[in-house]
């Protein structure tokens, strides 16, 4: 077996949930079935690549479709109301339809976006993935951020102070 | 039982702005019998509305009107419309800030004295020394309840300050500890102690850290002689023939205008807002705006030399737990100049959540590199660089030619460019920070550039003569008796350390003036 197709493989083992689908006209599936949406604005298929798109950006294996789904998916509400933002997007995915975006590797992607990095369509979906990611509770677990604290009492009984490895603390 | 006074009450003093200068300088007030009707922009938002959510209370409480900025400074380009990133609510950025309150050092009273001549900076001596302030500091950390004072026992260290500590050890650095910091190692003044929930900057959910929110402004409120009205803008300072201040105009939370009379006006709005309002109270008598006959409303606006180092290491370090900013190393703070800058910097622990650290790390970052630095935030330590910047006149609160605000008032337009000190001082702090977590074994290490502003000062500044700045030692203004400046912007120079305990400080001998002065009828 070639060092490349083990780099294949092991791409498509740590990015299964990038494998997104799209069922009929607005309906996007994706982690293997574990989620899906129904789009009011784009296309089943432009909010397919958005998806893409985001998971390009920030792309983290370790968090599947869901989280950069529901990005999307706030996106195409608010595009149900603002036609600018809807041109912007639809502008977006098309660019990266015509690139083939879908079939390219992760640094294939990354190339590709940088070249667009300045464009609005870019800046727009960045933006909302910056706060949309990582403010998501689910993602928190993941990173190991525990988030709100308040209600447990702090952290004064509960591990401010426990770090172990430190030789000279 | 909090006071209700009549518009048309001549005889109050008019404070503008309820954070650590305005809240502070009501409250002393009150408690001498001075009757203060207290104007604040924002919301009345108490403890029990704050949540530990970063975006949550940034919508919430963060001053989000708009203003345009200007210049080469990096805020520029990454938060074009936010230039600085203060509070709009009762209790200004006192309800947000970290709690940090260090007295100044000598030779950052006296830095044209010291620091001589250097190109580009409108450098000035402050008209009082460290030895006049030292008993307002004094009154000023017993009022703060500053750990590592008074006997107040300094706070445990967080695991960001353990790797910190070690760093530092390892460095060789000598004075470093939890800090002085204005959040309550043990129960005081009727408020708890830190239970290390973090989230210092959405509002402290157990009330240890002081914040006039809770302190300054009920206990003013309690003497009878204290009127707060949240949800009030300043619109304008007005005046009579004889160039006296006589009252102000402000906007209610339906936008409604009235004006309140005053026997004095002290505006302590925060160093964008106060010289703003100074310009947008021109008139046919004062064509350049009150209080400007020097030129130097809204110039020389500083905002300290800052930058942030974070670090990863091998293992969890969990720096979210406990307070946000309970460490520093001080060896940096003083003035060397053969660091190849004059002036010092503080290193101060800092720890931001996941939603912030995403949005400031490195902020417009993406890709595989950002993303692999986001996946390493559970092993992540972080500090903040802090120092002394150099005011230049260039750097200036304007109004903005064609924006205006929802009461048809311009907008304010922050321009900053960075001085070559202050580049100088900013490479030594990022390479002195990671070297501290290098010590200690870091594997990749962030120069986080600066945030919006969080200390912004200088733009009504204090000086001895009446044509170098805008206020006399006592924030009054050269040219107006009755009027005064009671916020950061009076501050000559920036110092390296956080501005809060000197405003408080201020405040406190401000208030002693204002009430004598009353007193004797002066004015």
């Amino acid at each position: 077996m070639s060092k490349s197709v083990m780099g294949r493989r092991a791409f498509l083992a740590t990015t299964s949930g990038a494998i997104v689908l799209v069922a009929g006209g607005n309906l996007v599936i994706g982690g293997n079935g574990a989620w899906a949406m129904s789009t009011k604005a784009l296309t089943g298929d432009e909010a397919a690549m958005l998806v893409r798109m985001a998971r390009a950006t920030y792309p983290h294996a370790m968090l599947d479709d869901t989280i950069y789904g529901k990005v999307i998916h706030g996106l195409d509400e608010k595009a149900a109301s603002d036609p600018a933002l809807l041109r912007s997007l639809q502008e977006g995915a098309a660019t990266l339809k015509d690139k083939k975006f879908e079939t390219l590797d992760e640094a294939g992607q990354e190339a590709v976006l940088k070249a667009i990095e300045s464009s609005a369509p870019f800046q727009t979906v960045r933006g909302e993935c910056v706060v949309g990611i990582y403010n998501n509770p689910d993602v928190w677990k993941v990173l190991g951020y525990e988030g709100p604290s308040a209600e447990l009492g702090g952290y004064i009984d509960r591990g401010f102070d426990d770090i172990d490895w430190l030789q000279d603390a | 039982m909090a006071a209700t006074f009549e518009l048309n009450d001549d005889s109050v003093v008019v404070v503008i702005g309820s954070g650590a200068g305005g809240g502070t300088l009501s409250n002393e007030l009150a408690q001498k019998g001075v009757k203060v009707v207290l104007l604040e922009a924002g919301g009345r938002h108490e403890i029990e509305d704050f949540s530990n959510d970063e975006w949550g209370m940034f919508g919430q409480i963060s001053w989000l009107d708009k203003r345009t900025t200007s210049g080469s400074w990096r805020v520029a380009k990454d938060f074009s419309g936010l230039p600085a990133w203060i509070v709009k609510a009762v209790g200004g950025s006192t309800v947000h800030w970290a709690g940090a309150s260090l007295r100044f050092q000598e030779h950052e009273f006296k830095v044209k004295s010291i620091y001589g001549d250097i190109p580009g900076a409108n450098l000035l001596d402050w008209p009082i020394s460290l030895a006049e302030m030292e008993p307002y500091y004094d009154r000023a950390e017993d009022k703060l309840g500053v750990t590592g004072t008074h006997g107040i026992p300094r706070l445990p260290g967080s695991n960001n300050f353990r790797v910190f500590a070690a760093g530092a050890k390892k460095l060789g650095y000598k004075d470093f500890h939890t800090g002085n910091m204005a959040i309550n190692s043990q129960p005081r003044d009727g408020r708890g102690a830190c239970q290390q929930i973090g989230f210092c900057f959405q509002g402290c959910k157990s009330g240890a850290k002081w914040s006039t929110l809770y302190t300054e402004i009920p206990k003013g409120e309690a003497t009878g002689n204290l009127e707060v009205r949240p949800s009030s803008q300043a619109l304008q300072i007005q005046h009579n023939a004889a160039g006296k201040v006589t009252g102000v105009l402000y906007a209610d939370k339906d936008g409604k205008q009235h004006v309140q009379k005053a026997r004095v006006v002290a505006v302590a709005g925060n160093s964008i807002e106060s010289p703003r309002l100074l310009l947008n109270s021109a008139s046919a008598k004062f064509p350049d705006g009150l209080a400007n006959s020097s030129g130097q409303v809204g110039k020389n606006y500083m905002r300290h030399m800052t930058g942030s180092v974070y670090a990863i290491f091998d293992k969890p370090v969990r720096m979210y737990r406990g307070t946000t900013m309970a460490g520093i190393i001080k060896d940096e703070a003083g003035n060397k100049p053969e660091r190849g800058f004059v002036g010092g910097y503080e290193m101060e622990t800092l720890s931001l959540g996941v939603p912030f650290m995403a949005a400031f790390l490195e902020p417009g970052a993406w890709g595989r590199d950002f993303a692999s630095a986001m996946e390493g935030y559970a092993n992540m330590a972080g500090m903040w660089l802090v120092g002394e910047d150099m005011p230049q006149e260039k750097n200036a609160i304007t109004l903005h030619r064609a924006e205006k605000d929802q009461y048809g008032l311009p907008v304010p337009n922050v321009h900053f460019d960075d001085h070559a000190n202050d580049i100088a001082m900013r490479e030594h702090a990022y390479k002195q920070g990671s070297a501290v977590y290098e010590a200690v074994g870091a594997v990749r290490t962030f120069r986080t550039p600066p945030y919006p502003s969080t200390h912004n000062l200088g733009t009504n500044r204090m000086s001895e003569k009446a044509s170098d700045g805008v206020v006399n030692k006592h924030g009054q203004t050269h040219d107006i008796a009755n009027l005064f400046i009671s916020d950061g912007s009076q501050f000559t120079t920036g110092a390296a350390e956080n501005p809060t305990l000197t405003i408080v400080a201020l405040a406190i001998r401000q208030a002693e003036y204002i009430a004598e002065r009353m007193a004797k009828n002066e004015i």
